[in-house]
């Protein structure tokens, strides 16, 4: 074991001094720590290129191809997750574009609204679609599909695409932000850690101290951690609420006292 | 303890730093990162097609070669590159010898810019498209290691080496597990190119793309040569059994197996008390199937009661169908031993699909499955719909100020009429 530990050590420091360039080669699918968006998307859940929200990430690819990018959401906000096709000028017919979201357990998302699938005439220079997904709530039941705060994977293809149309250039833009919906989505209990695939891995690799270089299915994380889950504004609704009772409590207790001394009560010691 | 050990280290680096340093330092760097480095074969078609001239004015060949010295220049330092070439040497007509012609160009290794530019000087187009036989010796060629591999195939016609269907060959390659990825490029392509090249393309789960213009092709081999170099976690192959009773058990991680059309997975996962078990099954189409479809998993114990499920099903042309379930395994309580407050449940999970391969598709081997399976810590079980059981809203306040209205006039009430009581006694 700590002979493995030193030929490790010894092998990256020789890596380090002999090449440079070799040390430095790192990950580019996950964005730097500048959050700077990709200008990549990832062809599969496995390599999905991740973006925060609120950025915009770009894409070059060709008609037909399968694009997958990833985003975490929290709990308390509702994502919504937009994408731009700049169709190409070549195309000869129409053609069908979907955006899919899909949580971080793989399980396909419904969209509250949005136009989800747009149909594309031949002339069509560029087709928007939007999805917007349910409120992300801290916990929910093992047998619902509520989304829960993790890892949300985007994927953008043609469903519908005729065959002298494959392969053509298209230009692609997507973000995701999300509205914060607050106390009236806080619902009771909360995920032990959050749905990021992975994560039972990446976690145990952070405890063994040697994941930086290792590829992670997933590795952003809202800009502020994840919410413990807590918080809400119930408590200031409830406190309110609370003062408030008090209030009325000796407002109707001293309705009943009257103004002053009851007329038929002699005052004491007359 | 840690100084000992990091002062051995540290000699160590240093002594072997030294020696290799001085004796070959590129070669040394290129043994140590090899197991992991991703690999690329470049895959070009030189049949007599390519000397066609309509790419920007330029002969297919010209712009293929004007676009691999700007490749080459913008390779990533740790990308390990090879070219290979198909209908490079044999321009006869004999069909049998022409189908057998293709050659490493470059082998597959760390990239030296200037020989590699020099071999690809030399290519003038000759003889035949063998796609499938040219598939599997590239796929030979990336043998070995553990990084991404990735074929891009650029290519000016269809394989004209039937029956062998190169489609057929990449689904085989892909099937072999070794995390093989095609990507195909067509010059100037015609429609039935496009079909047979997208088709080879999907099979293991790479793009194809269309080229009319040699910025195009440069910018695409580019894009896909970093893609390459971008690391990605590798599944572990697993083959999961007909039953749950020889299923495999899985761990923590990503895998990787293969179903075919109507067959049952099963696999293990064991789950403590108080630990949740998240899993996720992925079924990728990777040949023509029937555009309706589904996948189903299952989490079941090991006496075949369903603990919970995940389905989807889709329409339309995909890649891919994916769902995912989690099982939360309550903490064991007031168990009249100890011990097994800790014994871990064996959780079967089964993977079925509910793809049908379009007509005259092979069905054989099977579609390829991706299973991620996270065991974590158990989440905290809700005893209430609202988070602590707090209020919220104004309903909230009217009620809350309401009663305690009530309550204040009621205690002054009793209040008053216990004083007249008292004062009357």
């Amino acid at each position: 074991m700590r002979i493995t530990r030193v030929l490790s050590a010894a092998l990256l420091t020789l890596g380090l001094a002999v090449s440079p360039a070799v040390a430095d080669s790192t990950p580019s699918a996950s964005p730097s720590a500048d959050g700077d968006a990709p200008t990549e998307a990832g062809t599969s859940f496995r390599t999905a290129a991740e973006f925060e929200q609120g950025r915009t990430a770009t894409a070059s690819a060709s008609t037909g191809d399968y694009l997958y990018w990833s985003f975490p959401a929290d709990a308390g906000g509702r994502p919504t997750v937009r994408a731009t096709v700049k169709l190409p000028e070549a195309a000869q017919s129409s053609s069908t574009w979907q955006l899919d979201v899909y949580d971080g357990l793989r399980r396909r998302q419904a969209c509250q609204y949005g136009a989800q699938t747009r149909t594309a005439g031949a002339e069509a220079t560029s087709v928007e679609l939007s999805c917007t997904l349910r409120t992300v709530r801290a916990w929910s039941e093992q047998w619902s599909d509520d989304p829960l705060p993790g890892t949300y994977y985007i994927r953008l293809t043609t469903i519908r695409l005729a065959t002298a149309d494959l392969g053509l250039p298209v230009g692609v833009e997507v973000g995701a932000d999300s509205k914060d919906i607050g106390g009236s989505a806080a619902v009771d209990g909360s995920l032990a850690q959050p749905l990021v695939p992975g994560i039972a891995v990446t976690s145990q690799q952070d405890e063994d101290e040697e994941s930086s270089t290792k590829a992670v299915l997933s590795s952003l994380e809202p800009e502020d951690g994840w919410a413990s889950g807590w918080w809400s504004d119930r408590w200031v609704w409830t406190a309110i609420g609370a003062v408030l009772a008090a209030l009325a409590g000796i407002g109707g207790y001293s309705l009943t006292r009257g103004a002053g001394r009851p007329t038929r009560v002699p005052p004491p010691g007359a | 303890m840690i100084t000992r050990q990091r002062l051995a280290a540290g000699v160590f680096a240093l002594l072997a730093a030294l020696t290799v340093g001085i004796a070959v330092p590129s070669t040394a760097v290129a043994d140590e990162t090899t197991a992991t480095a991703p690999k690329v074969n470049l895959l070009l078609d030189v049949s007599g097609s390519m000397r066609a001239k309509d790419i920007d004015g330029q002969s297919r060949m010209a712009a293929a070669k004007q676009a691999f010295n700007e490749v080459l220049d913008a390779t990533p330092e740790e990308v390990l590159l090879g070219i290979r070439t198909l209908g490079a040497n044999y321009p006869g007509d004999d069909r049998k010898t022409g189908c057998k012609d293709t050659a490493q160009l470059y082998p597959v290794g760390p990239l030296d810019r200037t020989e590699a530019k020099a071999a690809v000087a030399t290519l003038a187009p000759t003889g035949w498209t063998p796609i499938g036989p040219a598939l599997l010796k590239a796929a030979d060629d990336l043998e070995g290691g553990e990084g991404t591999k990735r074929i891009v195939l650029i290519s000016d016609g269809e394989d004209t080496c039937a029956p062998l269907d190169p489609c057929e060959v990449a689904r085989e390659i892909a099937a072999k597990g070794i995390g093989l990825t095609i990507d195909t490029l067509g010059l100037v392509p015609n429609a039935k190119m496009r079909v047979q090249l997208s088709c080879i393309a999907e099979a293991t789960g790479g793009s194809y793309t269309s080229i009319e213009h040699r910025d195009e092709l440069t910018d695409r081999v580019n894009q896909l040569v970093d893609r390459a170099a971008d690391p990605v976690v590798v599944p572990k192959a697993v083959e999961g059994a007909e039953t749950c009773a020889k299923a495999p058990t899985l761990t923590s991680g990503l895998y990787t197996d293969r179903e075919e059309f109507g067959q049952q997975r099963w696999y293990r996962v064991d789950v403590k008390p108080g630990q949740e078990l998240r899993a996720s099954v992925s079924v990728a189409a990777d040949r023509e199937v029937n555009p309706d479809y589904g996948v189903l998993l299952r989490a079941v114990t090991v006496k075949n009661r369903e603990i919970v499920r995940g389905e989807a099903a889709g329409t339309g042309r995909t890649d891919v169908i994916s769902t995912g379930l989690r099982y939360p395994k309550p903490e064991a309580e007031n168990a009249e031993d100890p011990a097994e407050e800790d014994v871990a449940e064996s959780v079967c999970l089964q993977v079925t699909n509910s793809y049908s391969p379009a007509s005259g598709v092979k069905t054989t081997p099977g579609l390829p499955l991706e299973i991620t399976v996270d065991v974590v810590g158990g989440p905290d079980q809700a005893s209430d719909v609202a988070s602590f059981g707090l209020g919220r809203g104004w309903w909230l306040l009217g009620v809350l100020v309401l009663v305690g209205f009530l309550a204040g006039v009621l205690w002054g009430w009793l209040s008053r009429w216990r004083v007249a009581v008292w004062r009357t006694n």
